[in-house]
């Protein structure tokens, strides 16, 4: 069974763009597939569709072989956007424990878990701190543990370092593998960074724009666990390269792959 | 990378003497303000009845201290009754409008148009209603201008959630009033203070104003009324400083509670950090 399944994903927007047009696409239990793509939206929607975020115009979205609105209801994945929405009259210890609070977890299994969450984090100690109170990378590094704190099987991902520095990117790429890894989790990964797509990812999903289509599907055959050096091995270049051709035959104009996210209207 | 903004331990001393430091520039505005007033007043023999000199004031202030106290407590628990009506309702009002926005539509001109009711002319109405002598005369005159500010403040906070807030709690398939309780309310709590802070200064003048248009001889308003109507302008003077002193009592209060249960805001985290 796999942990996410695609089936004609299509999505049109009210305005008549056509976000994703009949989109395929399987990911197994335990892999790390990235979307890398050159427009904001159409990822990102995809992304939302898996969640059922929002609902695809046609075509089916599963989630562990169950539809995408029961998966969500059954509380199946975990999510990460690219700003850490943390609510800030919220101890970090308090936003990790939200989704705890909300599948009525007792208090005693809640403080074992948030503990646990920010051990797998390395943010053991600042648990009475509240969200402003910590840089960008920890504030992301929270929001990873609140997404995981339910041991969902499914980790989605939106964009979740953009905002970050390079140096803080770096670090927190090799602590989510590190994550991924003790966690055995399957990851969907939206990014718009090419090396970061190969650097974390076991298959990288290229997209093409207007209409969102998979454009090419590169594997990468990296051996784990990736360090530092894995940066600078041949074979990473190579598929940077491969990834950035199939990207430029999609028609994404190189350098930019960046573009503001179109998000529907809240429910 | 690891940096991090902790909270400075301050000591005592340090933070007393830092908050006398804050208070200083009001306080030597308030002494040259006053000093000026006292000053003008006496070189350019000011006749009493038009503005009485700030010591006239003060003395007449203390001569009458015990009646001032009990009418102004008096018409402080008429402009609390008003505060805690008007601003009761305002939030209860601004809940159901969140929850279902078509309500808010159908209603808000309404609430506006009630916004816009000159409380002048409410004022007698109210006392012809529930009589010259009920509190509640006055309490609904201040319950009425407690409303507004109150509820708009409110809504704003409870509407403007950021949308991957709504999304995320979407995600725990959290019910609507789970995304109320953990994220909506919260979110308006520095918004409906500001509201309550308006409100409580908007209370006593709601009082008193419908004391002007009659209520019983040991209200403020009253009071200050009838001292103005027999020229006896400097106690009228002391009355409105009773009446100032007590809205900005209120006031204070209102926003020691807004720092107790809103400390995590920005506006708050002044306090905390250096």
């Amino acid at each position: 069974m796999s942990a996410v399944s695609l089936k004609g994903v299509t999505k049109q927007f009210s305005a008549g763009v056509v976000a994703l047009d009949g989109i395929d696409l399987d990911v197994e239990p335990g892999e790390f597939v990235s979307l890398i793509g050159p427009s904001g939206y159409g990822k990102s929607t995809l992304l939302r569709i898996i969640g059922d975020l929002t609902k695809p115009t046609a075509g089916t979205a599963q989630v562990n072989g169950k539809p995408a609105d029961r998966a969500r209801r059954d509380h199946e994945y975990g999510i990460v956007f690219q700003d850490a929405v943390l609510y800030d009259w919220r101890t970090v210890a308090k936003n990790i424990s939200l989704p705890l609070e909300l599948l009525r977890w007792s208090r005693g299994r809640r403080n074992a878990r948030v503990k646990d969450m920010l051990e797998l984090v390395e943010l053991t100690g600042f648990e009475g701190h509240h969200p402003w109170q910590l840089s960008g990378g920890m504030q992301q590094r929270v929001s990873i543990a609140r997404a995981l704190s339910f041991s969902p099987t499914l980790l989605l991902m939106d964009e979740p370092f953009g905002a970050l520095d390079e140096m803080t990117r770096e670090r927190l790429n090799s602590e989510l593998l590190r994550i991924w890894q003790e966690t055995s989790s399957t990851v969907v990964f939206v990014t718009h960074s090419i090396p970061e797509a190969v650097f974390l990812s076991t298959r990288v999903v290229v997209m093409s724009a207007r209409p969102g289509r998979v454009a090419g599907v590169v594997d990468v055959d990296l051996p784990q666990p990736r360090t530092s050096t894995t940066r600078e091995e041949p074979r990473f270049f190579e598929l940077v390269t491969q990834v950035r051709e199939q990207l430029a035959a999609a028609g994404a104009p190189l350098g930019e792959t960046q573009e503001p996210a179109l998000v529907e209207e809240p429910l | 990378m690891n940096t991090i903004v902790q909270p400075m331990p301050r000591s005592v001393g340090r933070q007393i003497g830092r908050t006398a430091l804050d208070w200083f520039p009001a306080l030597a505005v308030f002494a040259i303000g006053i000093g000026a007033w006292q000053g003008l007043v006496t070189a350019f023999h000011v006749q009493e009845f038009l503005l009485p000199r700030p010591t006239s004031i003060a003395h007449a202030f203390w001569m009458q201290k015990s009646a001032l106290w009990s009418e102004g407590i008096y018409t402080f628990k008429e402009a609390l009754g008003g505060y805690a009506l008007g601003s009761g309702l305002g939030i209860a009002v601004a809940l159901v409008f969140a929850a279902w926005r078509p309500l808010a539509g159908a209603f808000m001109p309404y609430a506006v148009a009630a916004n816009a009711i000159p409380i002048i002319a409410f004022a007698p109405i109210m006392n012809n209603w529930f009589g010259l002598l009920n509190p509640f005369s006055k309490m609904a005159i201040a319950a009425v201008l407690c409303f507004f500010p109150v509820m708009i403040n409110t809504l704003r906070g409870l509407t403007s959630v950021h949308p991957s807030s709504i999304e995320l709690m979407q995600s725990y398939a959290a019910g609507r009033l789970s995304l109320f309780r953990r994220v909506r309310i919260p979110n308006s709590l520095p918004y409906m203070f500001t509201g309550l802070k308006v409100a409580t200064v908007l209370s006593m003048i709601g009082a008193i104003v419908g004391e002007y248009f009659g209520g019983p001889i040991h209200a403020l308003g009253v009071k200050i009324l009838n001292d103005s109507s027999y020229g006896n302008f400097t106690d009228a003077w002391a009355g409105i400083v009773m009446a100032s002193l007590l809205g900005i009592v209120f006031y204070a209060v209102v926003a020691l509670a807004e720092r107790l249960t809103t400390s995590w805001h920005p506006s708050a985290r002044a306090f905390q950090t250096e």
